[in-house]
């Protein structure tokens, strides 16, 4: 007699679980699909965060904990950062603050935030819940700690190798760009230098970057 | 943008099937996917800017150079 609320109180934890998996899901695949069809990347990218938001709350049910969080603050807080950033940066220019006007019109901001109220609205019911009752295959950070630097510490080296090389390839493509205008002005002086018609002895003719 | 669309979809994968079958390895996968994704698009990023540096405009079939 005892164990009978308390199976049916597991069923329907397990039913609410299922249910918010799907409708995070769904806010997921939503977010994507809005996220693809944008004109503009601003638009685009809120979507986007929203969306990587969304499979964070997923993994959550999940009861990937660790995943959760790995994917809300590298994905979400991180590499949408860094797309944010180099966008704003492309877009110095003359009518950037015109453009950057017309992003944050009011309109736009209702679709991310109706699809992340949803999300926040599941957070807030499962933490409210007792968190022993996240998911059935719950795998906590320990083990995966555990499996990472057990069986898979070559795979642990390989991926650091892969970051060390994308650190250094990102430094050095744009380390190109303050070079620039070093190649600009010594363009500049040939250019002043050869109107003298003097036969001066220009610095660092034999550059390559001159015949360009 | 659509990459990091892809890459995840791979890594949900990934960590459901982790998930499934009670393993770890699934979120480890997670992990190996996430640096790639970290690394491709700092990669990718700076590509973007060196364009636009070169060329000041981001159109693909503007800065296209090659005779062919």
């Amino acid at each position: 007699m005892n164990p009978r609320p308390s199976t049916c109180i597991r069923y329907f934890r397990e039913a609410n679980m299922e249910l918010t998996f799907y409708i995070s899901g769904a806010v997921a695949v939503i977010a994507t699909i809005l996220m693809l069809t944008r004109l503009n990347l601003v638009h685009a990218l809120l979507y986007m965060i929203v969306s990587l938001l969304a499979v964070a709350v997923d993994f959550f049910v999940l009861g990937a904990a660790f995943a959760a969080a790995l994917e809300a603050i590298v994905y979400a807080g991180a590499i949408m950062v860094l797309f944010l950033f180099v966008v704003m940066m492309l877009n110095i220019g003359r009518q950037a603050a015109q453009t950057e006007r017309q992003w944050l019109a009011p309109g736009i901001w209702a679709g991310p935030v109706i699809l992340s109220s949803i999300l926040i609205v599941e957070v807030v019911y499962l933490t409210r819940g007792s968190s022993a009752g996240l998911g059935t295959g719950a795998t906590g950070p320990k083990e995966v700690g555990i499996a990472l630097f057990g069986p898979y510490i070559v795979g642990v080296e390989l991926a650091s190798m892969l970051l060390l090389a994308g650190l250094v390839g990102a430094y050095h493509l744009g380390l190109r760009k303050t070079e620039k205008p070093e190649i600009q002005h010594d363009t500049d002086t040939h250019e002043g230098r050869a109107d003298t018609g003097g036969d001066l002895v220009l610095a660092g003719a034999d550059r390559s970057a001159r015949t360009t | 943008m659509s990459l990091e669309v892809m890459l995840n979809a791979a890594g949900l994968a990934f960590v459901v099937a982790g998930s499934r079958w009670h393993q770890a390895d699934g979120q480890v996968m997670f992990v190996f996917i996430l640096a790639m994704a970290a690394a491709e698009v700092a990669v990718g990023l700076a590509l973007v800017l060196q364009i636009y540096h070169r060329f000041k405009c981001l159109d693909v079939d503007a800065i296209s150079e090659m005779r062919g």
